[in-house]
């Protein structure tokens, strides 16, 4: 009996280390800068989304409360991001600045609930299948940095669990916000692989994997990262 | 010369130059060993992904070391390590880098020269 529940804790245990935020990684300056909403540089685009959206949107949408929690999601066996939902309905090109302002000002509203609510495990099949795979002149997927070695140091970094809760985040690195695409286009960068254009559908089928596989964790946006 | 060198220094009788592969691991080019490993005697940040390379030189023979390099799968299937010498069986390869390996065969034995130093 004492055996088991010992079990069933290091399952526990397992399941909760393979659901850390990249916030757990951060250093205590990045934590603290966004932990106020007064410092935390992502603000400027939340105010300018807000500006954004009284102009264009308020007409029809009251609020977007809890919205970018049901992103990614499925429609018509298409997956679905928050950016693409908003481009659908603005003529804002991917990671311009009027775009990243209204996906955080929306993200913003969903801040402290939780993502991948809206996927199942065989929505997301695809999605897995491209981060096991191996690509790039470096021969790396996904899962070799990001399970298998999330904690370790790569070089002065740490690495983290690769978790999407914190988008749009602004990164210290970018000196600006930026979308998942736009970090998961550094990654492809960094492993000398073809560049899959915003948008592409590979880079859609790994946000859903991401935000499946880091469900229950809790909206950040806009987090601040290194 | 460079027999009699070889003679007198069995450490550098590999064909590489240990200065010229110090160079490629610590340096900022294609190779960047220092993000994943240790290297005793450099300087800067240093990842801990893969084994510290002290005493590399004495734990693995020039032969073990350069096939390593060029493909650590072939030893380990689950490897980490990118193929430094590998550009077959590679998947979706940026146009730029295709049908190109990480490092030249010269290059591979310049590291590898270095790392026998390293006892």
């Amino acid at each position: 009996m004492k055996a088991l529940a010992l079990l069933a804790l290091l399952l526990f245990a397992a399941t909760a280390l393979a659901q850390r935020s990249g916030l757990d990684y951060a250093s205590a300056e990045i934590r603290r800068l966004q932990a106020s909403d007064a410092e935390n540089p992502g603000m400027l685009w939340v105010d300018e989304g807000a500006k954004i959206f009284a102009a264009e949107c308020a007409s029809c949408h009251a609020s977007m409360k809890g919205v970018a929690a049901r992103y990614p999601r499925v429609a018509q066996g298409k997956i679905v991001t928050l950016e693409a939902m908003v481009r659908h309905r603005t003529p804002f090109p991917y990671e311009s600045e009027s775009l990243l302002s209204l996906t955080a000002y929306i993200a913003y509203q969903s801040r402290g609930r939780p993502i991948g609510g809206r996927l199942s495990e065989q929505d997301v099949a695809k999605g897995r299948a491209e981060y096991l795979r191996r690509r790039g002149q470096m021969n790396l997927a996904c899962t070799h940095c990001h399970d298998a070695n999330a904690g370790k140091k790569l070089g002065a970094e740490t690495i983290s669990e690769g978790q999407p809760n914190g988008y749009p985040t602004y990164r210290l690195r970018w000196q600006t916000l930026g979308s998942l695409e736009r970090r998961l286009r550094a990654c492809f960068s960094g492993v000398h692989a073809e560049m899959p254009a915003y948008g592409d559908p590979l880079l859609l089928e790994l946000e859903a994997y991401l935000a499946w596989r880091g469900r229950g964790l809790l909206i950040e946006a806009p987090a601040v990262r290194p | 010369m460079k027999l009699a060198a070889a003679l007198l220094l069995p450490i550098a009788a590999y064909a590489g130059n240990p200065e010229n592969g110090r160079a490629i691991v610590t340096g900022n080019g294609e190779a960047t060993c220092l993000l994943c490993h240790r290297v005793p005697g450099t300087r800067g940040p240093q990842g801990d992904i893969g084994p510290s390379l002290a005493g590399v030189g004495a734990r693995l023979g020039a032969a073990e070391l350069k096939a390593r390099i060029a493909d650590a799968s072939r030893n380990n299937p689950d490897t980490v390590m990118p193929p430094y010498g590998r550009t077959q069986g590679l998947y979706q390869v940026a146009a730029r880098y295709r049908g190109k390996p990480l490092l030249s065969d010269e290059q591979i034995d310049d590291v590898v020269a270095f790392l026998l130093t390293l006892r």
